[in-house]
């Protein structure tokens, strides 16, 4: 997560002093935002070397792992927030890493690019996919292996008897809560067990 | 090659009690020291070593420019752990045979060489032989105790039995116990060494002779665990020696001639080492090994076990070692987590199998010089790092 206005947003749903995991924690800023200004504890989880060198470099804790091997090292319930920044677009298996999300952490914050924003409906109309700075790939080199909208991972969490706490867009730093699906570039949901 | 390394020995007349209920009088202890010890004593970084190394750690000695430390691209001046920084200590264990009391030394008791008498030592024991060396120094705490393969297991001994000297542990390439297999392969070593003529029940030195050839073979067998198999093939493969290709139909069609490159690889270094390593140590180092396991006292849960550590971790691990696999360290993570320590994890994509924790690769020496680095800059700034 490098865009810092999308950064504070998700900081302000982290409870203070909460102890967070954060998946596919990148090099690490969000934690290291979220242990300065919100007294928060965790670890992050990355995959590539210069994410984990990075992360202790900021001293934030990092394991490297894959997250596609699941989340079996995490005990239930063993964190007050497990995060997923622009994670869920890379997993192969999206439905079970959410299913383990709300398994490890008593809340999950999930968010990631909203293919239904009007912009990307709008260049899909045109006939071309889009590029944007929150989808900033070309369709032959991107790394997501799949695209989803806001209205998509709402059916996604009821399918799976989650409950969502929270659910909105983000656009340029601002909560978008008036039709989210058409006007942000960035859907957030806050989810637990139900 | 700037820095210059001298041993030193410290003299322990008081009886270590060691695990096995026997204990060790008048013994001494080989350790080297690189860097300065800061005024309030809080920069010692305390390196422990791993089956075949010593007290010999980083730099070079006065007169011998070959003579490099075991793990001299890690540490020294401007290196990952920077002696410009910490006060290095490297400790040879006893029972080793590169100065510190061994086997082939004389028991106080008897008057007579150890030999098989030798007591057999723990990595519990080795760590309080260590903490004392600590004292004499004049050592309360140290800003990390870090150590690879065996040394990782007594960093992690470290934490559990002196939780309040330690700040930091780097583990490296390194397992919470042996499993069967590694078992298996130390049980193989022994019996090449014991079964060996020459080995005379562990008095071979009054009989004037070294147990070559068991040495020889449990180095092979060890090389052997010590490399992944991409590694072996790439730098062996299938090749034949020259000496063997000269013969115009390639094979020499012999059951005991060296035909293979890997065979000469593992005859060399079985030679080499049996010129230098002695047999007792051999037996007793792999039985430390094979005794480690903090779990044991606690219904083997490894997370209880490891509850008595307080400090920061760093755990490192390679993905071709299958000595000591990434698995086994995180086990160790999976302990460390449900306790809610401090611990980051390296993963490091290498393909040198276990030996990778001693070669240059640079996601490693980087992870490990940033880990240091912000304890350095803690300690600078007085802070609690």
């Amino acid at each position: 997560m490098s865009d810092p206005l999308i950064m504070q947003a998700i900081a302000r749903l982290v409870p203070h002093g909460a102890r967070v995991l954060d998946l596919g924690c990148g090099d690490g800023a969000l934690l290291a935002h979220l242990q300065q200004h919100n007294g928060c504890t965790g670890y992050g989880v990355e995959l590539s070397d210069a994410n984990v060198h990075a992360c202790v470099q900021r001293g934030v804790n990092v394991l490297q792992l894959n997250l596609d091997e699941g989340l079996s090292l995490f005990a239930d319930q063993s964190f007050d927030v497990v995060l997923q920044i622009d994670t869920l677009q890379h997993l192969r298996n999206a439905e079970t890493m959410l299913r383990e999300t709300v398994r490890v952490g008593r809340v999950g914050i999930v968010a990631f690019p909203n293919f239904g924003h009007w912009f990307n409906r709008l260049s899909v109309l045109q006939g071309r996919m889009p590029v944007t700075k929150r989808l900033p790939y070309q369709w032959y080199d991107t790394p997501n292996i799949r695209v989803g909208t806001f209205a998509d991972f709402g059916d996604l969490a009821r399918k799976n008897h989650l409950q969502v706490v929270d659910a909105f867009g983000l656009q340029n730093g601002h909560e978008v809560r008036t039709l989210p699906n058409l006007m942000a570039g960035t859907a957030v949901y806050k989810l637990q067990r139900s | 090659m700037n820095l210059i390394a001298t041993p030193q020995s410290m003299t322990f007349e008081a009886p270590l009690p060691l695990q096995s209920g026997a204990s060790i009088r008048g013994y001494s202890l080989s350790y080297e020291t690189y860097g300065t010890l800061n005024a309030d004593k809080s920069n010692a970084v305390l390196i422990c070593h791993a089956l075949n190394a010593s007290h010999h750690v980083a730099g070079v000695y006065a007169d011998q420019a070959h003579n490099v430390g075991w793990w001299d691209n890690m540490i020294g001046p401007g290196k990952s752990l920077d002696t410009n920084q910490f006060f290095v200590i490297g400790v040879n264990n006893l029972g080793s045979c590169f100065g510190s009391t061994g086997p082939m030394h004389v028991n106080p008791d008897t008057g007579r060489v150890y030999g098989a008498d030798f007591p057999v030592v723990t990595v519990e024991d080795w760590v309080n032989a260590q903490a004392r060396l600590l004292d004499a120094l004049g050592i309360e705490q140290l800003a990390a105790v870090m150590g690879g393969s065996l040394g990782g297991m007594q960093a992690l001994s470290w934490t559990l039995q002196y939780p309040e000297r330690v700040k930091h542990a780097v583990v490296v390439a390194s397992a919470p116990n042996l499993n069967a297999e590694n078992i298996a392969f130390n049980e193989v070593a022994r019996r090449a060494i014991v079964t060996d003529p020459d080995f005379h029940e562990g008095h071979f030195y009054e009989h004037g002779v070294v147990p070559k050839r068991g040495l020889r073979i449990a180095r092979m067998i060890g090389h052997i665990t010590y490399l992944s198999d991409d590694v072996m093939n790439e730098k062996f493969g299938r090749e034949l020696r020259e000496a063997v290709t000269h013969n115009a139909t390639g094979y020499k069609y012999s059951t005991q001639e060296v035909e293979f490159q890997i065979e000469s690889y593992l005859r060399y270094q079985g030679d080499k080492f049996s010129e230098y390593f002695d047999a007792n140590t051999y037996l007793l180092i792999t039985r430390a090994l094979d005794y480690f396991d903090p779990a044991r006292a606690f219904g083997g849960d490894l997370s209880a076990a490891l509850a008595r550590a307080s400090c920061q971790f760093l755990l490192v691990s390679f993905s071709t070692d299958w000595r000591f696999s990434p698995a086994r360290s995180r086990e160790m993570v999976k302990a460390l987590l449900d306790n809610r320590r401090d611990v980051s994890y390296a993963e490091i994509d290498a393909p040198h199998g276990h030996d990778a924790f001693l070669l240059d690769d640079a996601r490693y020496l980087n992870v490990v010089r940033s880990y240091f680095d912000n304890m350095a800059k803690a300690l600078n700034q007085g802070g609690a790092a």
